[in-house]
């Protein structure tokens, strides 16, 4: 990923911010131009907390070569508690422990590295949150 | 818009062709299917291809294509739309015919995959999905169908193991066409010890990664040369498309894209599900299958892997599918895919399909070809008669 692009992206990768619709109120990650339910153009910035649950889960034992050293690895699909749902590297768990409907939170972490001088690049990965709040 | 036929089609073997490249093996399925047509004269060339460009540095594709098979000179167009650019490239020649901008076109599917490392085309794979959100966070595209099958077995309470029947039909379909990339049974046993991927998914879930071209000849009615297959028309070629995320969506496990491009395909055809005989779905994966057959509305949400195992789908039940070894057993060459599950059904209509594969009474018959994780769906409706 070239430069430009990893810079553009850093409100998304290190804060999770998204987009609500101001007319329907409805919200989105990754953040949109045009709210696909009511085509309003206005979207204002919306900042996620970061918690969330997971929805489903995989482990990777075969990947592309930008990932291959972290094999095997789990990907998940996190359901944020505000709604949006988020594709993300689940971290700081081993892949037995992990359950749908685990509620886990947003960390930053590596996500991965070009060649020797290359970018690092960095961004959100989701952990099991250790003692979740009673609700 | 005037009724359009198929009067040839061509296919090469789904392989490692390594010692052919993208336009020879294009060439190779035009040829077959000009041949086939009678030699016609035609006037636009539509070629469905992926990843050209990141496999081997070819993009500009349909006109090196067109010049190479002796078509210097005509319209020539690359249509692109992930797995679903062979069926694509194919909405696109029966537009062309139909609207009565051409007279003949020919829609080619072609792809190579073997040219670099399983690597690199695990990477170009993944340039189907979002790659910012998606492939940028590490996910595979066998990763994603892993997500759709945990999600669906922990909703429907299935086991791995319930999956089996649609990898087992596939494998024993493919033993018969000479075409299939595959020639060998799979058993329940096998099936359950085969090495996971992306758990759910193990190695025999997923479609094999191959290199093959296939092709049609589309043509007007008034403008058929008697040529000696008997047309088969076409009855409908619709798209549907949903979000290109997998998260994006409300509900994964109900594939929007096949439930629109499905409903607007029986539409325009006229025809409720009960008169499709076969379905030649895309099973690139397992889970694609199940999902594919409950989002077409061909079984109840959660009733597809169910259905599977009382046999529904092998070719003595009720709506066979993967009749020729399917995305699982043929082959997966992307891009071509689409064009590879048209040239199947033709052969059906024609009493050309290898026994014992050959259905018989077969009136209408539906393919459907998924691009990316179900974000563009093409489905397509062939039929005997003229509609």
């Amino acid at each position: 990923m070239g430069i430009p692009r990893n810079w553009r992206l850093r409100n998304q990768r290190y804060r999770l911010v998204g987009s609500q619709c101001p007319q329907c109120q409805n919200l989105f990650f990754p953040p949109r131009q045009v709210c696909p339910h009511c085509y309003n153009s206005e979207l204002s910035e919306f900042v996620f907390s970061g918690k969330g649950s997971v929805y489903s889960f995989t482990v990777l034992y075969q990947t592309t070569p930008k990932f291959e050293f972290q094999i095997p690895y789990i990907v998940a699909l996190i359901d944020l508690n505000e709604g949006p749902r988020i594709t993300a590297q689940l971290t700081d768990v081993d892949a037995e422990e992990v359950r749908i409907g685990m509620p886990v939170e947003m960390v930053v972490r590596k996500i991965s590295e070009e060649n020797e001088r290359g970018l690092i690049h960095y961004g959100y990965k989701f952990r099991p949150i250790a003692f979740p709040e009673s609700e | 818009m005037r009724p359009v036929a198929i009067t040839g089609v061509g296919q090469t073997p789904v392989r490692e062709h390594w010692d052919v490249g993208l336009r020879e093996l294009a060439v190779q399925a035009i040829w077959a299917a000009l041949e086939d047509a009678a030699d016609p004269k035609v006037e636009a060339l539509f070629v469905g291809n992926m990843l050209s460009g990141m496999m081997a540095s070819q993009e500009h594709l349909a006109v090196l294509i067109a010049d190479y098979a002796g078509l210097r000179g005509i319209e020539a167009v690359k249509v692109e739309l992930a797995c679903a650019s062979g069926a694509a490239a194919f909405r696109q020649a029966v537009l062309a015919v139909a609207s009565g901008a051409v007279r003949t076109a020919v829609a080619v599917g072609v792809e190579k995959l073997t040219e670099r490392s399983i690597h690199a085309t695990t990477e170009g794979l993944a340039s189907a999905a979002d790659a910012d959100y998606e492939a940028a966070m590490g996910i595979s595209f066998v990763a994603l169908n892993a997500l759709l099958m945990r999600r669906y077995m922990h909703e429907y309470g299935y086991q791995k193991s319930d999956f089996a029947p649609f990898v087992q039909l596939a494998h024993e379909n493919a033993q018969a066409n000479p075409n299939a990339l595959f020639h060998f049974e799979v058993g329940r046993d096998q099936y359950e010890k085969s090495r996971m991927v992306a758990d759910p998914i193990c190695l025999l879930d997923s479609s094999p990664v191959a290199d093959g071209a296939a092709a049609v000849v589309i043509t007007a009615e008034e403008t058929r040369a008697a040529g000696p297959q008997i047309p088969v028309w076409v009855h409908a070629c619709e798209i549907g498309t949903d979000t290109i995320a997998l998260d994006n969506r409300k509900d994964p496990l109900w594939m929007k894209g096949v439930e629109v491009s499905t409903r607007k395909a029986l539409q325009r055809a006229s025809l409720d599900h009960s008169r499709i005989r076969l379905f030649e779905l895309h099973d690139a994966f397992s889970i694609m299958s199940a999902l594919s057959l409950e989002s077409a509305g061909f079984a109840e949400q959660g009733q597809a892997v169910r259905l599977a195992n009382e046999g529904i789908f092998q070719l003595t039940g009720r709506l066979p599918m993967a009749t020729a070894g399917g995305l699982k057993a043929r082959g997966h060459p992307v891009g071509a895919t689409g064009i590879y599950q048209i040239v199947e059904a033709v052969l059906q209509f024609q009493q050309r399909a290898p026994q014992p594969l050959q259905l018989e009474g077969v009136e209408y018959a539906m393919t459907q070809n998924i691009g990316g994780s179900g974000a563009s769906v093409v489905t397509t409706i062939l039929g005997r008669n003229k509609p």
